[in-house]
């Protein structure tokens, strides 16, 4: 059965951590956690594209391309030509 | 005609920058006022206006060790962070975020580091504490970099829990459980979120009671009040499909009611009745549980961008042949 969202663009490069924490702190969905000293991606599917761990990574060791989940406004911006989607 | 102009100057002077800054006193207390404008704003009535002054608040006595917490300028936002902090003395640095939540407003970057940094400044925020530290909920992370605020601000900014009511219990370790951490989004989240769900739709709701439409109605209470009910209860994982498993059962006594109706008109005629309903009212669900994702705590826009593509066509053709049958039949009868 077709998933939209079992994959996302989130990418991690774990050779770049060191071991902050931040991103463990920021995710409301538990995707990292650390073990040991350096964080793991444990649940990449459970990331909803926020953008927080990305920000606050000080290395840049996570690209993620953030945006708002939400079909209203996306729709919304195809249909009035917008490039960001955006509530109303 | 020189005291008035002084008294220009004077006041020209102080809009720009007052000093010392001003310093606004809150409580922990909601007051009736406070209630019904939370019910206000779940009704989304007056949807921008329900806002705070931006700037620093004082709550009960903090001393210059006090913690500093961060918060938008919603006043559910704000209100939610000061009941929650009984009895503790504090202050609260409010955000200008134009009236939105902490989270949508990170998502936006008007709850950012920008703000935050300009904020600081603005309230002299190094003048009223002698600690550099600040609580910023963990929401406003999409917006907030925590080491730029550092470099440019000279505040660290510490994570604090995802809701309000856990501050209590973080400010005794200074460190969030994985619980605090994880957002949810229970029945009690999915029905407070009914109202808003609701008027979106207000409009077309009410002209097709006036015109007596009970399948479409049901269609539309299906999408905004049945599903965000529901929602982890119905199969699969899309929000399209889930809304069309909804709508198709909502259809059923409809499709089978128009099927029963006219025993003596032909087959063909009784069919198709049934299959108008059966086309409109799953399109209409589906389309509005679509349109749910943006007041989820989940989708990723991956994720709905992919539903978009998959399933709009088919809920499009769905409700153009449904439509297009209608009339049909009305010319029919």
């Amino acid at each position: 059965m077709f998933n939209a969202y079992e994959t996302n663009t989130l990418q991690y490069d774990p050779s770049l951590c060191i071991g902050c924490d931040v991103c463990v702190d920021v995710c409301p969905h538990g995707a990292f956690e650390m073990q040991g000293r350096l964080a793991y991606l444990i649940n990449a599917p459970a990331c909803m594209e926020c953008g927080a761990c990305q920000l606050n990574c000080p290395v840049n060791a996570i690209r993620v391309e953030s945006g708002v989940g939400c079909a209203a406004a996306m729709i919304r911006a195809a249909l009035t030509g917008r490039k960001e989607p955006v509530c109303a | 005609m020189i005291v008035y102009l002084r008294k220009r100057e004077k006041m020209a002077a102080e809009s720009i920058s007052v000093y010392p800054p001003e310093i606004r006193h809150t409580t922990s207390d909601l007051t009736l006022a406070n209630t019904w404008d939370h019910l206000l704003a779940r009704w989304a009535v007056n949807r921008m206006g329900h806002r705070v002054e931006p700037g620093l608040y004082s709550l009960g006595n903090p001393t210059p060790e006090s913690p500093v917490f961060v918060t938008a300028n919603y006043t559910l936002s704000f209100d939610a962070l000061r009941s929650a902090l009984k009895g503790i003395d504090g202050y609260i640095l409010v955000l200008d975020t134009h009236g939105i939540n902490v989270w949508c407003a990170a998502g936006k970057g008007t709850f950012g580091t920008d703000e935050l940094v300009r904020r600081i400044e603005a309230t002299r925020l190094h003048e009223v504490v002698n600690h550099r530290v600040l609580i910023v909920p963990q929401l406003g992370a999409p917006g907030v970099a925590a080491h730029e605020v550092k470099k440019r601000a000279h505040f660290k900014v510490e994570y604090g829990p995802v809701r309000a009511e856990d501050l209590p219990e973080y400010l005794k370790t200074r460190k969030a459980t994985p619980e605090m951490r994880r957002v949810r989004f229970t029945l009690k989240d999915r029905i407070t979120l009914i109202p808003v769900e609701l008027v979106a739709v207000l409009i077309p709701l009410l002209i097709l009671i006036v015109i007596g439409s009970k399948g479409a109605v049901a269609a539309l209470l299906a999408g905004t009040v049945l599903f965000p009910i529901l929602l982890p209860w119905i199969p699969t994982h899309n929000f399209s499909t889930k809304g069309f498993i909804l709508g198709g059962i909502v259809a059923l006594p409809f499709a089978i009611a128009a099927f029963f109706r006219h025993p003596e008109s032909a087959l063909w005629l009784r069919s198709t009745w049934a299959l108008v309903y059966a086309l409109l009212i799953p399109s209409i669900t589906a389309y509005l549980t679509l349109n749910f994702t943006g007041s989820t705590t989940f989708t990723s826009r991956t994720g709905v961008r992919r539903e978009i593509f998959a399933y709009i066509p088919t809920m499009a053709v769905m409700f153009g042949a449904g439509l297009l049958l209608n009339i049909a039949l009305m010319f029919v009868r």
